[in-house]
Parts: C-alpha cells; sequence; structure tokens
C-alpha cells in the first residue's frame, strides 16, 4: 500500500500548490468557442470577434450602451448625397509595436476584407462600399475599391448607394486595419503571439490554443491611460455546463452563455449576476420552396406558422431567454417599429381556424394528413423546439412530423442543397444594427437564402430601399418587405435571440446592448 | 528484442491502412472545412479552395499528402489559420502526456496494490470491498463522475479548479488524472487480485513459505514477478483506453490536449488535424506494445528464449 499512499501524498501537495487567480487587475472572460484565427479579415465566429474588439480599432467604435462613437478616427464628414465619408485619423496614433497607425493601413485592411484571396466570410458586408462587389465576384482587382488615403491622417470612402449603418459598421472586425510589414513578413501566419500587431487598447500575449488567449494592455493606445484593466484572459469554454460550473468555482468573471436548464435555478441562486438582454438575433424554421410539399403553397406555410405558440416557446421552454417572433426583424432594430405584425391581432381562436381552413384549402384533412420533416443540427435545445413544434402542428391540425437531428455540417449541406430537405431550423444573428442585416438574407441570391424562395416583389423592395435617399421612406419600403414575408412564409420566425451572460459583481461598468458589444477597456473591477 | 522488433516493423503497415482508412473516410463525410451558417461567395470558397488544393482530384490530394508525410510534414490545419498540425500536436502533447502518464501511474500503483490487498485477505471484508470499489469504477462512466467530482471538490470545497489549464498549475490535473485512472484503476485492481492469487496457491510460493522465508521475501522475491505479467499484458489496451478516454476527460475539463483536437477537428471537417492526430495515436499505441513486448521479455524468461 505504501506507493498508493506516496501518490496520494503527491497528489495533496499538488491541491496545495493550486492558487487561486487573486490577480487583482486581471478579467477573465469565458468565450465560447476557440477563436479560429486572430486575423480580423478572417475571424467568423462571435467568439473570435469578442477578442478582435480588443486588439483593434476600428475607425469608429461602439460605446457600451451601443452607440457609435469615434474609434481611430477623431471626426469624420459626409456629403450630403450620403455618399462619401471623409475620416480624420487621430493625431499620433500608433500600433502596439509604436509604428504610426495611417490611413494607408485601413485602405490595405479594406481591400484586403474584399479581396477573394483573402477568403473573408464578412466581405459581402462591404458592398456598400463603390467597387466592393466587382472585387469581391473577382471581376476586378482590390485596387478598385473606392478607399483612398488623402493624406496619412486622412481616408476617403465612396459608396455606391446612401447607407445609414455606414458609420456603425465601421466598428466591425473586417474593416480594421492591417498592419503591412507584419503581414508581408509572415503571411497568413502574422496572427500569433509574438508577431501579431494590433491597434486597439490591448495587444496579444499568449495564446494556448484550446485553453487561452491572453490579452495585455497596449501602451501605445490613443487612450491608454483610461484603461483600467491589465490583463484579459479570453477562455475556451465550449461546454456550457462546464462552464458555469468554473464560474461557480470562481474561475471566471464573465460567462459566454448559461445552459437553459440551469436559468430557473440561477433565477434563484444568481439573480444580480445574471444579465438577459434584446439581442440582434432570430431562431427561425426555413421552408424549402424548391420541392413539394411547400412549393407554391403559401398558404399551407401561413397554416403551419399560425398555430406555432411562440409565447409557449419564448417563456416556458427558453425560460425567458427569447422573446417571441412576432416578425422578422428584430425589436429594437434601429429605428424598427414596436408594433405587432397584423396576423397577430387576432384571438388565437380565429388564427386556428383560419389555419385548418387553409390547411384543407392545401388538400390535406384527417384521413391525408400532411407528412413532413423538420431537419436540425442535433443540439438538445433544438430538439425540445422541434418535439414542441411538431406537436403544436399535430394538436391543431393533424399534421405528422419526423424529426431528424444530423451533425452541423451534414445538416448545414442537407439545407444548402434543397433536395431532401423539407423545413429546416436555423438562426441569424445580424451582423450591424440595420434592418437590411436581416431582410437582405432573403433576396432570392443572397447565399443565406436557403429556402429557395424566389419573389420579384420581395427583391425590388429591398432595391428600392436602398436606393431611398430619405432615411423614412427606406424604412417604409423595408417594412413592406417585411410584411411580404410575413404573407407568403417562405420562413417561420419563431423567438428573438437574447444576451445571457453570468457576471460577477466585481466586475463595473457592464451595460446590457443589442449588439452584445463589451469592451475590456470600458470595464474595471472592484475589489472582491 | 529481435521478435519485438519484428512486431514493430510489421505494424507500420498497419499505420498506413489506418491512415488510407481515415484519410477517405473523412472525406466520404458530408460537408467541407469551409462550410459555414454564414455561407461564402462563390469567388472567396473558391479561393480558399484553391489555397488548399481541395480542387485536386482526390488520389492526387492523397499523394500530396503521403510525399508531405514522408518530409515529416503533416500539412497545415484547416480551422487553426496560421498553424501547422505538427504544432499543434506538439502543444497538445504535454498536456495529454502529463495527464495520461500520470493516470496510468496512479491505476498500477494504487490498482496493483489494491489487487494485492484482495488476494492477502481473500473472502474477508477487505477482498469484498476492493470489488464492490472495482465494480463502481468500471460502471460509472468518466462523464458522470468528472461532474461529481467538480461539484464536490471545486464549487463546494474550492480546493481544485473546475476545469481549464494554466501553464505551471499542476493542480489543473488532478481531478482530471482521478477521473481518466478510475476505471483503468479498477480493471488492473480485479487482474492483479485474481493473478496474485493465483499466484500465492502455486506449488513453489508453498515451498518458499515451508523453508521458512519471511512472508515479505515470498511476495517480493517469488510472486511479485509471475503476478505482475498478466497486468503488464493489460498495458496496451490499457494505454489505448486512457487514449480514448481522454478526449471524453479533456473535452469536459477544458484541457487543451490532443484529444480535443480529435473532436474539434472531426467536427469542423480538419481533415489534415484528424489525420494528424489519427497518426499520432496510432504510432503511440505501436510503441507502447513495443515496449511491453521488451518489459515481458525481461521478466519472462521463456519469452526471450522462444
Amino acid at each position: 500500500m505504501r506507493p498508493g499512499a506516496g501518490l496520494f501524498g503527491l497528489l495533496l501537495l499538488l491541491v496545495s500548490a493550486a492558487s487561486p487567480a487573486a490577480d487583482e487587475n486581471l478579467l477573465r472572460i469565458g468565450n465560447g468557442q476557440e477563436p479560429e484565427t486572430l486575423d480580423p479579415h478572417r475571424g467568423e465566429g462571435v467568439s473570435t470577434a469578442n477578442i478582435l474588439r480588443d486588439l483593434y480599432e476600428g475607425l469608429t467604435a461602439v460605446a457600451p450602451d451601443g452607440r457609435v462613437v469615434p474609434g481611430a478616427a477623431v471626426a469624420w464628414e459626409i456629403t450630403g448625397d450620403g455618399l462619401e465619408y471623409r475620416f480624420e485619423l487621430r493625431p499620433g496614433a500608433r500600433w502596439s509595436n509604436g509604428d504610426p497607425l495611417t490611413a494607408a493601413d485601413f485602405v490595405a485592411g479594406l481591400r484586403r476584407s474584399v479581396d477573394p484571396a483573402t477568403g473573408s466570410s464578412f466581405a459581402g458586408m462591404l458592398a456598400p462600399i463603390a467597387g466592393a462587389e466587382a472585387v469581391t465576384a473577382g471581376r476586378l482587382p482590390p485596387s478598385a475599391l473606392a478607399v483612398a488615403a488623402l493624406a496619412p491622417d486622412r481616408l476617403r470612402i465612396r459608396l455606391v448607394r446612401p447607407t445609414p449603418h455606414f458609420l456603425g459598421l465601421l466598428s466591425h472586425s473586417t474593416t480594421f486595419p492591417i498592419h503591412r510589414p507584419s503581414l508581408q513578413r509572415w503571411g497568413r501566419g502574422f496572427a500569433r503571439p509574438g508577431r501579431l500587431v494590433s491597434n486597439g487598447a490591448y495587444r496579444l500575449d499568449d495564446w494556448i490554443v484550446q485553453s487561452r488567449v491572453r490579452l495585455v494592455r497596449n501602451p501605445h493606445y490613443w487612450n491608454d491611460r483610461a484603461t483600467r484593466i491589465t490583463r484579459v484572459d479570453y477562455l475556451a469554454t465550449e461546454d456550457l455546463d462546464s462552464e458555469l460550473k468554473r464560474y461557480r468555482a470562481d474561475e471566471l468573471d464573465v460567462s459566454f452563455q448559461v445552459p437553459l436548464v440551469q436559468v430557473p435555478r440561477l433565477r434563484q441562486t444568481h439573480a444580480a449576476e445574471l444579465r438577459v438582454a434584446p439581442y440582434l438575433g432570430v431562431y427561425y424554421y426555413g421552408f424549402n420552396l424548391t420541392q413539394p410539399p411547400f412549393k407554391d403553397q403559401p398558404g399551407l406555410r401561413r397554416a403551419l406558422a399560425l398555430v406555432i405558440d411562440r409565447e409557449l416557446i419564448a417563456g416556458k421552454l427558453m425560460h425567458g431567454l427569447a422573446q417571441p417572433a412576432w416578425g422578422w426583424v428584430p425589436p429594437g432594430t434601429a429605428g424598427w417599429p414596436a408594433e405587432r405584425p397584423a396576423w397577430t391581432r387576432v384571438d388565437a381562436a380565429r388564427r386556428l381556424e383560419e389555419a385548418r381552413r387553409l390547411y384543407a384549402a392545401a388538400g390535406y384533412d384527417a384521413a391525408h394528413p400532411l407528412e413532413v420533416e423538420i431537419r436540425y443540427n442535433t443540439h438538445e435545445d433544438h430538439r425540445r423546439i422541434a418535439v414542441l413544434v411538431a406537436a403544436m402542428w399535430k394538436q391543431a391540425l393533424g399534421v405528422r412530423t419526423r424529426l431528424v437531428n444530423e451533425e452541423g455540417k451534414v445538416y448545414l449541406n442537407n439545407r444548402r442543397l434543397r433536395r431532401v430537405t423539407q423545413v429546416f431550423r436555423a438562426s441569424w444573428i445580424g451582423d450591424y444594427d440595420d434592418p437590411s442585416s436581416f431582410t437582405d438574407i432573403l433576396r432570392s441570391n443572397h447565399g443565406q437564402n436557403d429556402t429557395g424562395w424566389n419573389q420579384p416583389r420581395y427583391d425590388a423592395l429591398l432595391d428600392a430601399a436602398a436606393a431611398a435617399r430619405d432615411a423614412q421612406q427606406r424604412q417604409a419600403l423595408l417594412q413592406q418587405a417585411e410584411a411580404l414575408i410575413l404573407e407568403e412564409w417562405p420562413v417561420i420566425p419563431i423567438y428573438w435571440y437574447t444576451s445571457k451572460h453570468l457576471v460577477k459583481p466585481r466586475v463595473q461598468g457592464w451595460q446590457d446592448n443589442l449588439l452584445d458589444y463589451h469592451y475590456s477597456k470600458d470595464l474595471w473591477l472592484s475589489g472582491r | 528484442m529481435i521478435p519485438a522488433l519484428r512486431r514493430l516493423l510489421t505494424s507500420l503497415p498497419t499505420l498506413l491502412v489506418l491512415l488510407t482508412l481515415s484519410f477517405f473516410l473523412m472525406r466520404a463525410a458530408p460537408g467541407g472545412p469551409f462550410d459555414a451558417e454564414r455561407s461564402l461567395p462563390p469567388a472567396i470558397e473558391a479561393a480558399l479552395v484553391a489555397e488548399y488544393r481541395l480542387d485536386a482530384p482526390l488520389w492526387r490530394q492523397y499523394l500530396d499528402y503521403l510525399g508531405g508525410l514522408l518530409r515529416g510534414d503533416l500539412g497545415p490545419s484547416f480551422q487553426y489559420e496560421g498553424y501547422r498540425v505538427s504544432e499543434l500536436i506538439a502543444a497538445g502533447l504535454p498536456v495529454s502526456m502529463s495527464l495520461g502518464l500520470l493516470a496510468m501511474s496512479l491505476a498500477l500503483l494504487l490498482g496493483g496494490a489494491a489487487g494485492l490487498h484482495a488476494a492477502l485477505n481473500r473472502g474477508r471484508a477487505g477482498d469484498h470491498a476492493v470489488g464492490l470499489l472495482a465494480v463502481l469504477g468500471l460502471v460509472l462512466p468518466g462523464f458522470v463522475i468528472a461532474p461529481l467530482l467538480i461539484l464536490l471538490f471545486a464549487v463546494q470545497l474550492g480546493w481544485l479548479p473546475a476545469g481549464g489549464w494554466m501553464p505551471g498549475r499542476p493542480s489543473d490535473l488532478v481531478l482530471p488524472v482521478v477521473t481518466l485512472a478510475l476505471p483503468q484503476l479498477a480493471i488492473i485492481a480485479r487482474l492483479s487480485r485474481s493473478s496474485f492469487a493465483e499466484v500465492l496457491e502455486a506449488p513453489y510460493i508453498r515451498t518458499a513459505r515451508a523453508k521458512g522465508l519471511p512472508e515479505r521475501l515470498v511476495l517480493l522475491r517469488h510472486a511479485l514477478r509471475p503476478a505482475l505479467l498478466p497486468i503488464l499484458s493489460y498495458l496496451g489496451p490499457a494505454a489505448a483506453g486512457l487514449l480514448t478516454g481522454s478526449v471524453v476527460v479533456e473535452q469536459i475539463f477544458d484541457l487543451p490536449g490532443i484529444g480535443r483536437y480529435f473532436v474539434q477537428g472531426a467536427l469542423n471537417r480538419d481533415y489534415t488535424l484528424v489525420l494528424g492526430v489519427v497518426l499520432f495515436y496510432g504510432a503511440l499505441i505501436v510503441l507502447f506494445n513495443f515496449l511491453v513486448d521488451l518489459a515481458y521479455a525481461a521478466l519472462d524468461p521463456r519469452v526471450r528464449s522462444a
């Protein structure tokens, strides 16, 4: 038994060596998935974007309350037609290695973003810039993008159409500048510790893949004096249950999310630390409109949409971590009206009556019920919703539903091919605070439109909105476009997202906002 | 030595078959490394596919991969941009190795000791206790034990971290090692109990006792070596068990080891990363079996002469 005892002693020694992270100036953020890269023009996921916003700064930034504020640019002018932006950079701005930050760095960053060779999944976001679409499609060289450095501290961007959300867009990682010497020297491998040069409030100190990314404050940042947190650890916390345990064991200050089933308990034990706020995202079911039974059947689609009890899903199933989606564009999106669309103003009994009538008109009845498949990527939350929706369809209309769960990439593939798919679960998180971030993805030629919906009237409304010079007129056209979605139902919106974090009381300065952006430079820590 | 070496050489074709199967199975799975919720514009996807040479015929890609392998290059990772697969494996190796070796030592020492204790106290309370614990260790999977351990030692008592890994913080490994070791510990305890029990019944042990040798020397000099042989031959399967177990344990405890690359790599269709890990695991098991063969020969004269 002696060797065993010796080992036990060794374990005890290890235990006693455990030191709690008592660092007063270290912020530990649970960040979900491991970032795939820290290259601002290649980064894709929410987890990556969170880190990139600390590392880099765009021409604009987002304040804790969600307002767009000056970032690397100190001021700007917009011409009367809304087509030309002139930015003035902050005097004496520098990169984290001390090199001067110039307008040419922003030009290089934007060009790199739209260059197909870069492989940016956000290139499409820059479509408002003149030349962007042709460059992204490979028809013109990146130099054809209408961005120019007029002087080391002056930048001009020309747009093809007035874009009300353009300033907000410039806080997104896809518009960040690039330190050209690093890119030249290291190529794609520049975004690593010891190589990455950034212009934000923090610089990259260390990166242990699958574990953590550590940032330290950047002394060359223009407002470094106001930065209070010295170091930030972004920890990979893929498993939500593990993350919650680490949060409860005081190893995290902020959690990436909270596991759904734990919410009722957390509302009692951690009520003050649970931050739930509206978020720019919609969870929906899409129809495959290129095949029966849903091809050319707007009435049938409407019947299925009408009988889904969204309040039950958002309130009971999601424990209030979601808002029932009556429409397509989430409420709170810039300038979007809060009123409910017409179809919801009818009471439930009348809605059910209409649904049954439409269902019968489509040729289905108790003897010949609709048989349909709901396809989703394997996940407990998606399964629970699908089970509930299937039950609602069954109860109200007698529909027979089969649930098909598939591994993520298999499901994506089937969704895009539109061969075996009938109904699919999907969600969309807006890239910027503007209704077009949602309406655009149902355009007939949009890569994200997996329904195959091809409605020329819808495309025409979006085109008219894009060309509109007047903000109110634009808004009205976009609302008409949304009304058209709720008439033809290529998709059934189910719930609107909320952001959900646990935030320790010692983290100060945290404010909920629609984009769920929280720059570490705007936070500070109180003593424990 | 020679038969063991021969076995080492004959395992090379096995590795090649493993590699080939994995290569084509990975490619047969629907979806590719650049499929994401956000779809890519065609020109951009084409540029990426060309950059990673996924547009070449499959047999060409396979030959290219083998060629790279001969030069010691496992290729670039598709998911972790700017990283080579070999770099990622090298980064995860210290974590996975410490985890595996510590778990193996724990399982061997505690399992062996518990088995010996049970064998010496056959039919008594100590024997039954070890038997019961062994069954528990066998039937409780890691994903059940781990959360219980975390709740008790990390959340309630606050003695140990709940997960994650900081360089230079060995306490991060305690709960993962215990979780990983338990099933192997249980198996080794049962193995060594029956092995010791059998050896202790052997005529030469009776002779040793009859000539008046103290019990301690009987155990050390006569019983230990033959009793260890079955345990030794179990080390190969045990190593394989630890490897597959580490995939789960690294996931639960957020440890940056190789096992996690395996799961994430498969989900992300990171072809090169998965192949690299498969190859590495395969080579490790081959190497381990070779070492076991050597140890076997050292312990058992019958094997040496054969």
